[in-house]
């Protein structure tokens, strides 16, 4: 891919991304935000924070199943920006929602299971936003920066549980998230088993015919 | 406690519905320029309903103001609209409420089948201010009409074997897109929706068979043409566009219970000491309000109904 176009693709990238955050505004400025305009906002920056981290988390899977790599570059790209959304949904709930009720979130992050698990999530993604520059990933060595990178899975996990563990009976968008989570987990399981049978299989080959030169030596 | 302090909001200050139907209009009209990915959170609701003038009961008020008309009206829980809260404002233009039944059956010694518009005029309708506070954790006021659903109990005469009134909403999936089952329905709702009291909590003189809200004829969305309202219980008690009142023996299940038994009782009187499983109901917030202000015993109605339930542990009975 030329250096124009992927220019181009992040802008296009930026501006999607951008999107949900510059409706939000147009609709506080236009009075347009519902009755419940602090739970529709949490909604949405939460709903935002999963479709970018399950869109990070396709990157890969295409990869794999195509060999179509140019998307790698916006990986960073799209992480950050489910982690940019996390905050705001954070902030959301310590600002508005609870208005620095801080006795009564630290209650609430103990006692509530889908709060736990929302904090874990964002937690988990702290480290990855702080070494996710170039120089960090240097520093870091890119195998320990791969291990470190592994726990988006544990967040994202942690993130739809946050949304199954709130949802009322009856809603199914949760499911919908935790299906295409699993297939996007599943693929790259696939692969790696799949890798791994390969190079045993290797291993058995080799030793049967080292084996077979053993029994035609005497 | 309530205290009583702010002064009571007059009719004549609530906006008319001329100015938020006006302000509706444009409104849809920026949202149609917009680019809008997550759909559009205040959604324009269908036009206003008819007047339906009451005379105000000043024993059932409440000293905060009236939420707001559009607000109550495209901010709903009624599933068999759909899941979100603006689905029922959305999708309410496909109920048709006339012409409407509602059979009144059991254990009664004079079972009738009532049109609706003679329902509404078997007793003199009123209009009762009462607080609305949804399990989730958010809360109204709102002008309701009706008349006390003890009145039309009283007037089938129940039986020694009724023990519990049965509500049923209608169900027809063409006319609510909520009760089809399509390919992601795996885990909706139990259809009809089912709600339930104990005869004595049914006779209490709060409950109000209501037909209409705000000075006009409810909105479909509002639960069309006829529905329950009872103040003292979370809001999913209240069934909406009723077709069926039944007088039974045995504790009717009811739909949230059936979906959720560990979250959803079949009592599910407002109660800020008890908590929801998976979130806490210390308080709420009024819609239309910043803050959350702390959710009160009973709704607030608890010098009126706690006796209702003495003796009951309510932590066991939720």
């Amino acid at each position: 891919m030329s250096r124009p176009a992927r220019a181009a693709l992040k802008g296009v990238v930026w501006a999607v991304c951008l999107l949900p955050l510059l409706m939000l505004l147009w609709k506080f400025r236009a009075d347009g935000l519902g009755a419940n305009p602090i739970s529709y906002v949490t909604n949405v920056l939460g709903d935002t924070t999963l479709r970018l981290l399950l869109a990070s988390l396709a990157l890969t899977p295409l990869r794999l199943l195509s060999r179509i790599s140019w998307q790698m570059s916006l990986r960073r790209l799209l992480g950050l920006f489910a982690f940019f959304y996390a905050v705001l949904h954070f902030t959301t709930w310590v600002v508005v929602d609870q208005f620095f009720n801080w006795a009564g979130m630290l209650a609430d992050v103990r006692k509530r299971p889908y709060i736990t698990v929302g904090m874990l999530a964002l937690t988990l993604l702290v480290p990855l936003a702080a070494t996710s520059t170039t120089r960090m990933v240097k520093r870091l060595g890119g195998l320990n920066w791969q291990r470190l990178h592994r726990l988006v899975y544990a967040a994202s996990v942690a993130a739809i549980l946050h949304f199954i563990w709130l949802a009322k009976k009856g809603r199914n968008d949760p499911y919908v998230y935790a299906l295409i989570l699993v297939a996007l987990l599943g693929v790259r399981l696939w692969h790696w088993t799949a890798r791994a049978l390969r190079r045993r299989g290797a291993v058995v080959v080799l030793a049967a015919g080292a084996q077979k030169r053993v029994v035609r030596a005497p | 406690m309530l205290i009583r302090r702010a002064p009571d909001i007059k009719s004549s200050e609530i906006t008319t519905p001329d100015v938020y139907l006006s302000r509706r209009a444009f409104m849809a009209g920026a949202a149609a320029m917009a680019l809008s990915p997550a759909g559009v959170a205040g959604a324009a609701a269908p036009p206003a309903p008819p007047l339906l003038p009451a005379k105000p009961n000043p024993a059932f008020r409440v000293d905060d103001p009236p939420t707001k008309f559009e607000s109550a009206t495209t901010y709903n829980n009624f599933y068999e609209f759909g899941v979100d809260k603006a689905d029922p404002s959305i999708h309410a233009g496909g109920l048709r409420t006339r012409p409407w039944t509602v059979r009144v059956e059991g254990h009664c010694a004079r079972p009738k089948t009532y049109d609706v518009d003679e329902l509404m005029r078997l007793f003199p309708l009123e209009e009762r201010v009462y607080r609305l506070r949804c399990v989730e954790g958010w809360s109204m006021v709102i002008p309701w009409t009706g008349f006390p659903l003890a009145s039309l109990i009283k007037r089938v005469e129940p039986t020694s074997r009724a023990r519990f009134v049965e509500f049923t909403t209608l169900f027809d999936p063409e006319q609510f897109p909520g009760q089809k089952t399509g390919l992601l329905s795996f885990s909706s709702l139990d259809w009809p929706y089912a709600e339930g009291l104990r005869l004595d909590e049914a006779l209490h003189p709060l409950v109000l068979l209501t037909f209409g809200m705000y000075g006009r004829a409810l909105p479909n969305q509002n639960g069309a043409p006829a529905r329950v309202v009872v103040p003292w219980k979370y809001g999913f008690k209240s069934a909406k566009s009723i077709v069926r009142i039944r007088f039974v023996t045995e504790q009717p299940r009811t739909t949230w219970e059936k979906a959720a038994p560990n979250e959803y009782g079949f009592y599910s009187n407002v109660n800020p000491t008890v908590d929801h499983p998976r979130w806490s109901q210390a308080t709420e917030r009024r819609i239309g309000e910043f803050r959350r202000r702390p959710t009160l015993t009973f709704n607030g109605y608890a010098d009126q109904v706690a006796s209702l339930y003495a003796g009951m542990d309510l932590r066991k009975d939720f």
